[in-house]
């Protein structure tokens, strides 16, 4: 598969700062990656190193198969960036900033207008289009933000908290397009916000404190992390035996009672022990209400990786 | 051509800031008010000398408009442009870096010649565009006296050439800080040293002071108002605007390393 981004032992220091610490990670063609981490984790240095706006202390970043640094110009060609603060020249209108916008990123005299007008549609922007920058709300900022990442149709996208400051039904657009996006560009994203990495991403990167904790699919870091499988039931019976008979079931972990019949029970080593519970249920003669097995959610993922890197680390 | 194009662009943007922003109206308006006011003044001079000179043949002989009126009028107008001056370039670089829009500007394909090109070609253009009304003052003048236009016109290109030096220089100070102050303060005073650097020649040593004279901006301007164009001073002119258009790049370079 052909790799859009190729970071090699990534690091960088402002002043005597480690900001972040030898990354290596690969974004293949047409993914959208998540990049995921607390503030300050380093989230947004490594997107400006991408970008082409800073220069790393130490190892590389390649784009395209092109290095950000020695070959910026070509990278530059190559990408979209939006900003984590959404910078725009507040002086100018919508319009006259993408106008040069497509000018500055080679879009040819003959087709500005018509590019211009295709990121106005794609970011909603028709009504304030002859409004002064300025005048905006943060939300149409971003959105302009947006649009002018999406000039000239590049194959790349680096999103740096695309839908902060946002009001839920434009984060429900502005991931709408996202998704629209994947495919025929590649997309990496950064956020603080776990629902949206997971809804968005197929993949996610977290990073803490400069360095990659995990690197995988959000289905895989959830199984990973549990180390094991969940499942959620709820049967009607003595609820005292009723745990003691799923505990007996061998691949059985733990079994926790919630009140109200409800388990949750950890199965050991990713079995799927979902079909022994069913049967136990029955044969025991006990009724079935639910039976769903439980994913991790991102942010229990999360969570688990940042506090077991502390406590890794106040351990040593 | 691409990169023409990307000149371009840079190009328009800054010269469509100008205009959205009160800067461009203000210096405009004081460096036409003085430049009118030096202008009446000259020219009610010039009418009373004639008025002398008509009992007084012998000083008849000195009566030339352009050196009675527009010689001083281009010498009290390069003063007026280094006070304003810093206040055109002040924002080019440093409100980028403030206002953060430095990290799209940055991130856009367009090389750092393009980008420093395109804000000084901006800033010229404004430039120019004040010198155009001037020449209002002339056109009222010919209407009442003869006028050498050769001389004028050569006037006006040490008038553009001054500027282009002082703009340049501005660009850079605008460079070096992302507040919009600290560059005009830094650029106004830069542009006071290399004024006042050739009055070392009538104090210094022969040696050193011959180097001062050559480094001063006004020694070379003195002979284009005097309506003589010399290689040296338009060399001088062509390299000091490459020499700050090039420590601006440097600058930005740099701005990639120190985070």
């Amino acid at each position: 598969m052909d790799m859009m981004i190729e970071v090699q032992d990534l690091t960088k220091y402002y002043g005597l700062t480690l900001a972040i610490s030898r990354l290596n990670f690969e974004v293949a063609a047409g993914e959208i990656v998540g990049f995921l981490g607390p503030n300050g984790a380093g989230k947004t240095t490594t997107l400006k190193i991408l970008s082409g706006f800073l220069s790393p202390s130490g190892g590389s970043a390649r784009i395209n198969g092109k290095d950000c640094l020695t070959q910026s110009l070509e990278v530059r060609q190559s990408l979209g960036y939006l900003p984590e603060t959404v910078p725009l020249y507040t002086d100018l209108t919508v319009t006259q900033f993408l106008r040069f916008a497509a000018q500055a990123k080679g879009v040819e005299a003959k087709a500005e207008t018509g590019e211009v007008e295709r990121v106005v549609a794609a970011c909603d922007l028709d009504g304030v289009r002859h409004k002064l920058i300025a005048a905006l709300s943060k939300g149409y900022r971003q959105r302009v933000g947006l649009a002018q990442a999406l000039l000239n149709n590049p194959p790349l996208l680096i999103l740096d908290e695309p839908t902060i400051g946002l009001d839920p039904s434009q984060i429900v657009e502005i991931r709408q397009l996202i998704k629209e996006l994947a495919g025929a560009h590649t997309v990496i994203l950064s956020s603080h916000i776990l629902p949206e990495v997971s809804q968005l991403c197929q993949r996610v990167i977290i990073i803490n404190r400069g360095q990659i904790v995990a690197s995988d699919t959000t289905e895989n870091l959830s199984r990973q992390l549990g180390h094991g499988s969940r499942v959620r039931l709820q049967v009607q019976g003595p609820e005292v035996e009723v745990a003691a008979a799923l505990q007996k079931i061998p691949e059985v972990q733990e079994v926790a009672g919630e009140g109200g019949g409800r388990y949750l029970v950890v199965a050991a080593n990713d079995h799927d022990v979902r079909p022994q519970l069913a049967r136990l249920v029955v044969e025991r003669g006990w009724d079935l209400l639910e039976l769903k097995s439980q994913e991790f959610t991102l942010e229990e993922v999360f969570l688990n990786l940042v506090t077991e890197e502390e406590t890794a680390e106040e351990e040593s | 051509m691409k990169n023409s194009g990307s000149f371009l662009a840079v190009l328009r943007k800054e010269l469509a800031i100008y205009f959205a922003t009160p800067i461009f109206y203000i210096t405009g308006f004081f460096f036409l008010l003085l430049g009118g006011y030096f202008f009446y003044a000259n020219t009610l001079y010039y009418s009373l000398v004639s008025f002398q000179a008509a009992q007084n043949i012998q000083l008849a002989t000195h009566l030339n408009p352009q050196q009675m009126v527009f010689r001083p009028l281009f010498a009290t107008l390069a003063i007026v442009l280094l006070l304003l001056v810093p206040l055109l370039t002040m924002r080019l670089l440093a409100e980028e870096k403030r206002a953060g829009t430095a990290e799209l500007l940055f991130t856009y394909p367009l090389t750092d010649w393009a980008i420093i090109l395109g804000k000084f070609a901006a800033a010229l253009l404004i430039y120019a565009i004040f010198l155009g009304f001037t020449v209002i003052y002339a056109l009222v003048f010919s209407t009442v006296g003869v006028l050498d236009w050769g001389a004028l016109a050569t006037g006006y290109l040490g008038l553009l050439l001054l500027g282009g030096a002082c703009l340049a220089l501005g660009l850079f100070a605008s460079s070096l800080t992302e507040n919009q102050i600290i560059a005009a303060v830094s650029g106004f005073a830069l542009l006071l040293l290399f004024w006042v650097i050739g009055w070392q020649q009538d104090i210094g040593s022969p040696g050193w002071g011959g180097f001062f004279g050559s480094l001063s901006m006004m020694d070379h301007y003195d002979s284009f108002i005097r309506g003589v164009i010399d290689t040296r001073d338009l060399v001088y002119y062509l390299s000091f605007i490459y020499f700050f258009l090039f420590l601006t790049k440097r600058q930005l370079e740099s701005r990639r390393w120190r985070a």
